[in-house]
């Protein structure tokens, strides 16, 4: 890992942290409230705002789980350091794509 | 306690076994002494490396009941288990034969950390006056009696799983530089620290700190170089690039 991914990493952990907070916030109120599936549709459907906040959080996600998978296979495959960078990004690609894919699911009107 | 040691060295290369002798126990003796009998009473053919014999020159360092340790320095009394020593070759190195490691790597690795103290001035300016209590010269301090004994390197985790980490004694030697105010190289050290395979690649298991015989703090040195080159990343002070290794 070099510095610039250093970086990325960490930035993109202090940008999480308090977007898990406001995730497991809004899973416990949820639950607690009794809301169902049709009611949290209702409330994300059209909503910029959701919408804004879990397609950074997703990025974030991407980008972070990325680079830890990089040093993971950089340290325990075969593989060598170009070839596990690929197989990150690929990695990151997808976990990006399935996460916007959620995303839109909900939030799409 | 027996008046006899049960002493298993390793012999051979990469491949090997370990061979038993018995020697005999006596007051306040090191690995070392044990090594040392052994070599000369019971099997002239065994090769090991040792110089100074009082912690200074770095040159002894050996595995001791699976621990990485600098012999001179570890009572037999301390480090035994029921009676047993076992003593191997430094872990993460290729071994010569017997207890004897090729270092070779391990002081490549301090050269492509910019180990080397590079003046900015000559003999014939002043001697530039540093300040003994200054935070840089403290940092300095703090790390400066690395004897090289290889044993943080035997012992760190981040080394045995990626080829290219310079490790920490290499790292913690840069960190040094980094903090000498007469050290003119520190663009190249930062880059060179700050690339894949440096400074950023440390898990901060601390193993070299709890290992290191002089009682350092290399993870703090690496931490200093984290701190310092994302920084200096951040201001476009250096550049990052894939490989730290020459070569």
């Amino acid at each position: 890992m070099n510095v610039s991914l250093y970086v990325w990493q960490r930035a993109t952990a202090v940008a999480m942290a308090p977007m898990i907070v406001v995730h497991v916030a809004v899973i416990f109120y949820a639950t607690r409230h009794g809301i169902t599936a049709a009611d949290i549709l209702a409330r994300t459907r059209g909503s910029v705002g959701w919408g804004a906040f879990y397609a950074a959080f997703v990025l974030a996600v991407s980008i972070h789980a990325g680079i830890g998978i990089r040093t993971i296979l950089d340290e325990w495959s075969p593989l060598d350091d170009r070839h596990a960078g690929i197989a990150a990004a690929v990695f990151g690609l997808a976990l990006f794509g399935l996460g916007m894919r959620a995303i839109a699911a909900v939030v799409m009107p | 306690m027996t008046s006899e040691l049960k002493v298993s060295l390793w012999r051979g290369g990469a491949s090997g076994h370990y061979q038993v002798f018995a020697v005999p126990l006596r007051e306040n003796q090191t690995v070392l002494d044990v090594v040392t009998y052994v070599q000369r009473h019971l099997d002239p053919t065994l090769a090991y490396r040792f110089a100074c014999r009082v912690g200074v020159c770095g040159s002894c360092a050996m595995t001791v009941n699976g621990r990485p340790r600098w012999t001179c320095r570890s009572r037999v009394s301390k480090v035994v288990e029921d009676g047993s020593l076992e003593i191997g070759p430094l872990e993460n190195l290729p071994v010569i034969k017997d207890l004897a490691t090729d270092m070779t790597v391990f002081f490549e690795k301090w050269r492509d950390a910019k180990g080397v103290f590079t003046p900015t001035r000559t003999r014939h300016d002043d001697i530039e006056a540093i300040a003994p209590g200054s935070p840089a010269r403290l940092a300095a301090d703090a790390a400066i009696e690395c004897i090289n004994c290889g044993v943080c390197y035997a012992a760190c985790d981040t080394v045995r799983w990626n080829e290219n980490y310079l490790g920490p004694a290499a790292l913690n030697r840069a960190w040094t530089l980094v903090n000498d105010g007469r050290d003119g190289a520190n663009a190249a050290r930062l880059e060179a620290v700050a690339s894949g395979g440096g400074c950023h690649a440390c898990h901060s298991h601390q193993s070299c700190t709890e290992h290191c015989p002089q009682a350092l703090n290399p993870t703090a040195s690496i931490a200093g170089l984290k701190r310092r080159t994302v920084r200096a990343w951040l201001t476009g002070e250096i550049k990052s690039r894939k490989a730290g290794r020459a070569g």
